[in-house]
């Protein structure tokens, strides 16, 4: 059994922080992720590829 | 003939999976958008740009490669080559990082969040965005060296500057939020963190 009690407090304490920072990161990069994408991104996408194919409307 | 042609059937098949794979990135790149423009609507019209770019660049792009990193460097080139200038006057600008707060719309959601975000904005940018890139986007340090066009222990050192940079930003409370204390930010990002790791 290891001691859990560690010769440097707060170097734990830095590293939860920054385990903490990086849940943070995370959900802020998923939030917009997560977001419904605006109808406009595909059907820009959409006209380019009908473009290509020359089935113009 | 080694660049040989292929038959239209062909070209058209794989411009059908290349759209249909570049849809799925859309929500990735809008986010990364987001991360370097602060502001939604501009961020909106540079992952538009990318994305188009990316489309017109599909010859070159090699199927069964990783195609997200591909469009995040496709996203970041274009982001420097036409914003660079607006992004270094928006850098220090408090008016950016306001503009950005209100773009939250969740009044929900934590105020941590904020914070996090005025913190992110007053990195380097290219602190910021290895952080993002590691730390959030899931890129593996190799992946964020091609995206950014750098050596891998450059991405390595940028990201451990940017988080010690941010951790202590967020402690000192320098991101001039009125009214909360920087301990405070700091305490509800920790317990903020917990609760998530229980839920997951």
């Amino acid at each position: 059994m290891r001691r859990s009690r560690s010769k440097s407090p707060s170097l734990d304490e830095a590293r939860l922080r920054q385990q903490a920072i990086g849940v943070k990161l995370r959900q802020m990069f998923d939030e917009v992720v997560n977001e419904p994408v605006p109808d406009e991104f595909l059907s820009i996408l959409r006209r380019a590829d009908e473009t290509r194919a020359g089935v113009k409307k | 003939m080694g660049q040989g042609r292929r038959s239209e059937p062909q070209s058209h098949d794989r411009d059908e999976a290349f759209r249909l794979q570049l849809e799925t990135l859309i929500p990735h790149l809008r986010a990364f958008a987001r991360t370097l423009c602060g502001d939604p609507t501009a961020a909106d019209d540079l992952a538009q740009d990318a994305m188009l770019k990316a489309w017109d660049a599909r010859g070159s792009f090699e199927m069964g490669t990783n195609m997200k990193a591909w469009t995040f460097m496709i996203l970041r080139n274009q982001f420097y080559s036409e914003k660079r200038r607006s992004w270094r006057q928006t850098q220090l600008d408090q008016e950016a990082a306001e503009r950005t707060l209100v773009a939250v719309d969740d009044p929900e959601a934590p105020v941590a969040l904020d914070e996090l975000r005025m913190g992110l904005g007053m990195l380097p940018p290219e602190q910021r965005e290895a952080l993002i890139l590691v730390g959030a986007g899931g890129f593996a340090y190799e992946e964020a060296a091609a995206i950014c066009d750098c050596a891998v222990g450059t991405v390595k050192s940028r990201v451990s500057r940017a988080r010690r940079a941010l951790q202590g930003i967020l402690e000192s409370g320098s991101y001039r939020r009125d009214g909360s204390s920087a301990s405070e930010a700091m305490a509800t990002i920790l317990a903020d963190a917990e609760r998530l790791s229980q839920v997951k």
